[in-house]
Order: structure tokens, then sequence, then C-alpha cells
């Protein structure tokens, strides 16, 4: 009696959980009609953000795949001085306020800032630029696919290198054809979870960037700029944001699971933290 | 055959180093107990720890040297090395795992190893038999100057592990390059190795054919590692004879000459076990309550007294032992060896 009273509680809890979670979801779609909503993303300001938010996350992803997976390799495989120290750093944006985010860009790349000077006599702008944009959203989103990272290198059978290394390969073809694609899942998910926040980047490109139209203005940007103008605008882009949100969620999911896990490799995006 | 050397080589470990000078021109195999760096020593002549000095040459070729500061590459020192887990590679099939050792000739070991009709399936499906031939098939197809073997039968299950021991067995002696293996078990050692050499706190305590180190061990740890009882006595001569008094005031007759402290050995399967004295030749019979019984593969451990013997269960079973139950065990004075004398020995190894 006890018991089932239990589990009813526990039912009703979890209800009220999903619900409160899908509710504002379910709620922009509701809003208007799908069709109102397909026929908003001909508008020029939509169709500007929309193309901005795309290359900039493009370009940043790529920045943060070819920059990030070599550091997180260094830091699952190495113990070195300073160890410590260089994964708090790589974490630091995660947990950093997105406008001190954006503030501390300025500080370091702005005209006046630590680098300006030298940026300047190279002839070399970055604030309020598209370039800004992009580096805003490296910034802010690298930490989710270094950490993930650094965990899925760290999960890889250290055995495995060293049986490569005795077959004859040396350590290039041993990273190409052992270590990345065992730590492949993890790659991807953190490249997932990484361009869903890049997207969604809004207090450091604010700062740093600015809100320019066609040029640094990003779909949350543009969210904001059109709030108290065009309503249905801001409900489009929305919609647009949350399905590309389900669909990087759901792919990922069904990727995982259609491939053969041979490492430990949790279906969850979170998994366990690099360290620390 | 082709041989490799380890000249002096110190590897460091926990809390002691390693230091070993060996010929490995046939198969031989290290055994010790976990925690003896045997491993550490296959993974210094593969190259993937380095040892703090010494020289490792394989065919006079220089894979290490301390002293000149050389030290080649694992994928440079043609080796080829079994992993206790077997390290197959999970994402590969079993055809792909050899061909990353050797792009087009895996067809030849697919079939000397009969793994042909495995070559799609991949490591995690298959059984731990199947898995230890394609580590095989993969560490050979590299065709390498010396094969390495790291408890090569442990990841097994009994029932598997007899075939397995067999099939090795030969496999190793087709080779035509020398083998070091190492293991904690001495039966598997006895059974893969031509020579065992018996590493203990860092150091080679003895090497020699299973025969001999079972005929004549060195020392207490040799003796007991090769499955010998150990008994600690105090001995004194008489009649040309050696009689040791044990710890518990029984008498043990030995042929061999001692005096003092000793520790006699006296291996299991030379202890005879009756239920009423027997009338023969035997000088040492202990009358006790039978302390245990064992099975042991096909074989049963009876423990009486101080010492362990062997009998099949075809035995035990017409005798009609039980835990409890007094018995007889008897043995010969000459099937016992004093394996120390004179000293005072590190703990008691009477663990048969």
């Amino acid at each position: 009696m006890k018991r089932t009273l239990l589990s009813c509680l526990i039912t009703a809890v979890a209800i009220v959980t999903l619900l409160f979670l899908a509710l504002p979801v379910i709620a922009i779609f509701a809003h208007t009609t799908p069709a109102h909503l397909v026929d908003q993303l001909s508008n020029p300001v939509v169709r500007d953000a929309f193309v901005v938010s795309l290359k900039t996350s493009v370009i940043a992803q790529a920045l943060i795949v070819l920059f990030g997976t070599p550091t997180a390799y260094l830091l699952a495989t190495r113990r070195f001085p300073g160890h410590a120290v260089a994964v708090t750093l790589v974490e630091l944006p995660l947990v950093l306020p997105p406008a001190v985010a954006g503030i501390a860009l300025l500080a370091a790349f702005g005209r006046l800032g630590l680098l300006g000077s030298t940026l300047d006599a190279l002839g070399i702008t970055l604030p309020f630029t598209q370039t800004a944009v992009t580096i805003a959203v490296a910034y802010v989103a690298s930490p989710l696919y270094v950490r993930q990272a650094i965990a899925a290198f760290e999960a890889t059978d250290p055995n495995l290198t060293a049986a490569s290394r005795t077959l004859g390969a040396g350590p290039t073809r041993t990273f190409f054809r052992v270590v990345l694609p065992l730590a492949q899942g993890g790659l991807i998910a953190g490249l997932a979870l990484s361009f869903a926040r890049g997207l969604g980047e809004f207090g450091a490109t604010i700062m740093f960037a600015g809100s320019l139209q066609r040029v640094t203005q990003t779909l949350p940007l543009a969210i904001y700029a059109e709030f108290d103008q065009n309503f249905d605008a801001t409900l489009a882009m929305s919609g647009v944001l949350v399905l590309i949100s389900v669909a990087l969620l759901l792919g990922l999911r069904i990727g995982l699971t259609w491939q053969r896990s041979p490492s430990k490799r949790s279906l969850y995006l979170f998994g366990p933290s690099a360290s620390g | 055959m082709a041989a490799l050397a380890l000249e002096k080589i110190v590897v460091p470990l926990r809390t002691f180093s390693l230091r070993l000078t060996l010929d490995v021109d046939s198969a031989i195999a290290l055994v010790g107990p976990s925690g003896a760096g045997k491993t550490t020593v296959l993974r210094s002549i593969a190259g993937l720890s380095r040892p703090e000095s010494g020289r490792i040459t394989s065919n006079g070729e220089v894979w290490f040297d301390g002293a000149r500061d050389i030290s080649l590459a694992p994928d440079r020192r043609r080796v080829g090395l079994v992993f206790q887990d077997y390290a197959l590679f999970p994402h590969l099939s079993v055809r792909q795992n050899i061909e990353y050792a050797r792009r087009h000739e895996a067809d030849e070991y697919l079939d000397r190893f009969a793994i042909r009709h495995l070559e799609r399936a991949r490591p995690p499906d298959l059984s731990g038999g199947e898995r230890q031939r394609v580590a095989l098939a993969r560490a050979l197809a590299r065709e390498p100057d010396v094969l390495l073997l790291d408890e090569p039968l442990s990841a097994l299950d009994a029932h598997t592990k007899a075939g397995v021991r067999a099939e090795l067995h030969d496999l190793l002696r087709g080779l035509g390059i020398p083998v070091l293996l190492v293991t904690h078990d001495f039966e598997d050692a006895a059974a893969l190795a031509d020579r065992v050499g018996v590493i203990v706190d860092g150091e080679l305590r003895q090497i020699a054919t299973p025969t001999e180190l079972v005929a004549a061990p060195n020392d207490p740890f040799v003796a007991s590692f090769t499955g010998a009882n150990l008994l600690n006595g105090y001995g004194e001569r008489a009649d040309g004879l050696t009689r040791v008094r044990l710890l518990d005031g029984t008498v043990v007759t030995t042929a061999d000459d001692a005096y003092g402290d000793v520790v006699l050995a006296i291996y299991p399967w030379d202890i005879t076990i009756s239920k009423a004295a027997p009338h023969d030749s035997t000088m040492n019979l202990i009358n006790a309550p039978i302390r245990g019984i064992a099975e042991i593969g096909n074989r049963i451990r009876i423990t009486i007294g101080p010492v362990s013997a062997e009998i099949t269960a075809e035995s035990l079973e017409r005798l009609g032992l039980q835990v409890g139950q007094p018995a007889y065990a008897s043995f010969k004075a000459t099937g016992t060896r004093v394996v120390a004398n004179g000293r005072s020995l590190p703990g008691s190894a009477d663990d048969s």
C-alpha cells in the first residue's frame, strides 16, 4: 500500500517535471500556424541572421575541433606540472558568465585591449566583425567539446595503443587508426553539444561583436532585436533553433546507439567529466 | 636460433628494482609472484617502458643501451607481444586486426590459426580461446624476431586452458624464434617452456629445465613455486641420515645431509595416503586428522598435518576419505630434499 503510494508520487513528480520542460517548447509552435512560421523564414532579418549563425558556427566548430582535439589528447595522455591548471583553463569559459566572457575578449582583442596595438599594427580589427562572432562562439563553446574529448581519450585502453606500436605502427598511424576511432563517439557527442551551445551564444557575442544585421547579428541576437517589433519573426527563429537542437540530440542518440560500442562509451551526452 | 639478450637490465618497480641478465634462445618462461615485475620485463623488451640501465639486443641489433642512451621506438623493434588481455582492436574485425600488422598476407595467418571462419567477427564477440589465437596470429603476422607472451593462459577458463596449453606448446616449438613468456603458474611455465626462470624479489633465483627445478630447487622459494610442501625444522645426523624435528614435533627422515635449521621440500605426488599404517619401505609416517580436501584439476589435494598429498579422485573414493578423519601420510626419506640449511628463512613458506 505504502509502496504504491510512493510510486504514484514519483510518477506524478516526473510528469510535472517533464511538462515543465516540454511546455515552453510546445508553446513556440502552438502560438502561430506552421504555415505562418515558414512564411516568416523569408523575412530578410531572419534569413540574414540564419546565414550569419550558420557561417560563424561552422567556422567556430571547425576551429574548436582543429585546436581542441590535440589539446584534449595531450591533457588526457600526459601528466605534467600545471596539468590541473591547464584543465581548469579549458573548463573556465563554461562557468564564466557569457557577458563577462565578452568583456574579457574585448579587453584582450579590442582596440584598447591587450593585443589591440599589435593587431592594429597588422591592420586587423576584430571587434564588431564577423570574425569577432566566430571568436566569441569558439571561446564560449569550446569547453563542451574539449571536456568530452578528454574523457573519450582517457577511456581508450592504453594497452591498445601499446599493441598498435608493437605491431609496427608509429604514433601518427596509432592515433588515426586506433585512438581516434575508439574515441569517435565521445568526440561527436562533444561536438554536438558544443555546436548547440555555440548556436545559442548571446552574451559574449553582443559584447564583443555587437548586433549588426547581415554582419554580426546571429539568430539569438536577432530574436532579441525583433522581440518588440515582430513577434512572429521571433517565434519563427526560435522554432528554427528548437528544431536544430532537437535534431542534434536525436541524431546523436540514434548515431551512438547504432554504432557498436567497443570501449566504455556512454549513451549519455554528458559522460564522466575529464578530471577534478 | 637467433637470440634475444638482456644484459644487466634494471627495471624500476614500485618498491624495488628488478635486475636481470638473460639469454633467450629457445622458449623460456619467467615465473614469479604477481608484482615481481615480469610484465615490466616484457614491456621493456618491446620498448613500451624504459629500463633504468642495461642493454637489450636481438640478433646483435641494439634495441636498448642505457649507457649509450639508445632506445628504439616500439614500432622499430621486431617484436611480437601478446598482451595478457590480448589487446585486440575492438573496432576492427579479426581480419583487420591481422592486417594491421601485415597488410597483404592475412589469409596465410587466418588459415594457419584456423580462424578463417571468424575473419569478419569483432573481438568482443569471440571466446577466450579464439581471442588468443587471433592475438597470436596478429603478433606473428608482424614476423617478429622474438615473441613475448604475458600470462598467455590466465584469461582462459580451466576447461579451455588444457586444450589451449597443448596447442600453444606445439606452436611455440615450431616457431624457430626465441620466445619469452611470463606467468605466475609454474605448471603453465613447465608445460610451455624449455627452461623456466624463477623471479623473486627482483632477482632471478634459478633458471633450469622444469624437471631440474622440481628435482633440485636452489632455495625454498623455488621449491614452493614448483608446488612442493615446505617443512621447517631442526636437523640432526643419525645413522648416515638426517632426522628433522618439525615445529609440531613430528620427526621426518631425509637422505640429504643437513644440520641445524633446515627446510625440507617434499612433492605432493610423492606422498601416499592410507587409512591404516603401511608396512613398506617408507621411513616417514604422519598420522593426523585430514585438514582439507581440495580439487585441483583432475587431482585431489589432501592435507594431513604439515603436508599436502595429491591423489586421484578414484583413490579418494576407494579410500572413502573425509575431512576430520584420521589418516596416514607416508613418504620416502629419499623423496625429500633439503632446500635450505643453516640460515633463518623469511616467513613460513609452507603454503602448499
